[in-house]
């Protein structure tokens, strides 16, 4: 099943979408991020929940971060993370050198600003499974070089 | 490893949920952001569709190319044909359904897609402030502006949904007129 294409433009149109509202003064511009991030979030909390289902609990908190690195990456964006850091102080860098969502822009710097847009709803989905999976935490992405990003993902210690 | 086992399997339908709870999101939030206003809350359906029914377009638009490179499908010589394919090529493809072709019109140049059961609403239920929003109207656009891409005018439109009580969902399709490609002045 293809449908792959379609969830790829849809989340163009999201972006798209929220960002000509923004435009046309209906809400600040500071808040589009914010409202990608929320429906990330939403859609995170959902998809995990369906996903772990079947799945032996986790041992830790490093065993839930590869499980979001391998399987659940693997399922949204059709590849595994490339590289996963950690500090093993409650701090994650996720790095992916082909991220799914910047490989339809231009490798080049000319969009590198625009970037942040694509990147917003991705750092939801985190969030949202992590929150599901009983861990509070801050995700940010970074991107250098395009198509490849970071995302750091900060544990919040309740 | 039990973690591992079943994934291959049920990796694709894991896929179809991202795309139906994103769209839920997307839906959500829009529902969202009309609400605060209480003027424009008892219109609120009609924005919220106002806003889909370009979103759908626009999908379409890039759909339908990324469906003619993959589906190796030909040129369609009539309607019928063309029914044909969105219903067992297209929406198998794209969703995993194959809606049945129903109701044409004498004149050949309307029917209607029966869906027996839409993605789209797989985990959605109308509350009841909302009770006349179309949720999958994203759909009438994906298929009107594909469409438009391969020549073809049409009108796309929900008549039954079973988010409302109805049995089935359906979507009323009706051809409007062949678009002839006007070249630009001075080419031929």
């Amino acid at each position: 099943m293809a449908d792959e294409a379609l969830f790829l433009l849809l989340h163009n149109e999201m972006v798209s979408g929220v960002y000509k509202s923004a435009e046309q003064g209906e809400v600040e511009n500071g808040r589009c991020i914010t409202k990608l991030e929320n429906m990330g979030f939403r859609v995170g909390q959902g998809l995990i929940e369906r996903f772990t289902k079947d799945t032996a609990r986790f041992k830790d908190e490093l065993d839930i971060m590869k499980f979001i690195c391998k399987d659940f990456w693997t399922t949204v964006f059709k590849k595994q993370i490339d590289n996963l850091r950690t500090n093993h102080q409650g701090i994650y860098v996720l790095q992916d050198n082909k991220f799914r969502l910047l490989t339809q822009m231009s490798a080049g710097k000319q969009y590198l600003e625009h970037a942040s847009k694509y990147l917003a709803f991705t750092c939801g989905l985190i969030r949202g499974g992590l929150s599901n999976l009983g861990i509070k935490s801050i995700v940010t992405a970074e991107v250098s070089s395009m198509p490849a990003c970071k995302f750091q993902v900060m544990i919040q210690k309740l | 490893m039990s973690r591992q086992a079943n994934r291959g399997t049920e990796s694709k339908k894991m896929s179809s949920e991202l795309f139906t709870l994103t769209y839920g999101a997307l839906v959500t939030q829009l529902c969202k952001d009309y609400e605060n206003d209480e003027d424009v809350n008892k219109q609120l359906d009609k924005i919220v569709f106002s806003h889909f029914l370009p979103r759908g377009y626009n999908i379409g638009v890039r759909l339908i190319e990324d469906f003619l490179a993959r589906s190796n499908v030909g040129r369609c010589h009539d309607f019928r044909e063309t029914a044909d394919v969105i219903a067992k090529v297209a929406f198998k493809m794209y969703l995993g359904i194959t809606p049945s072709i129903t109701n044409w019109s004498p004149a050949g140049d309307e029917f209607s897609l029966i869906l027996e059961n839409n993605p789209l609403v797989d985990f959605v239920e109308l509350p009841d402030n909302h009770s006349s929003l179309i949720y999958s109207n994203l759909l009438c656009g994906v298929l009107r502006g594909a469409l438009e891409m391969v020549q073809m005018a049409v009108e796309a439109k929900f008549v039954q949904d079973t988010l409302k009580g109805d049995g089935v969902t359906e979507i009323r399709m009706r051809f409007i007129r062949r678009i002839e490609d006007n070249l630009p002045a001075g080419e031929e």
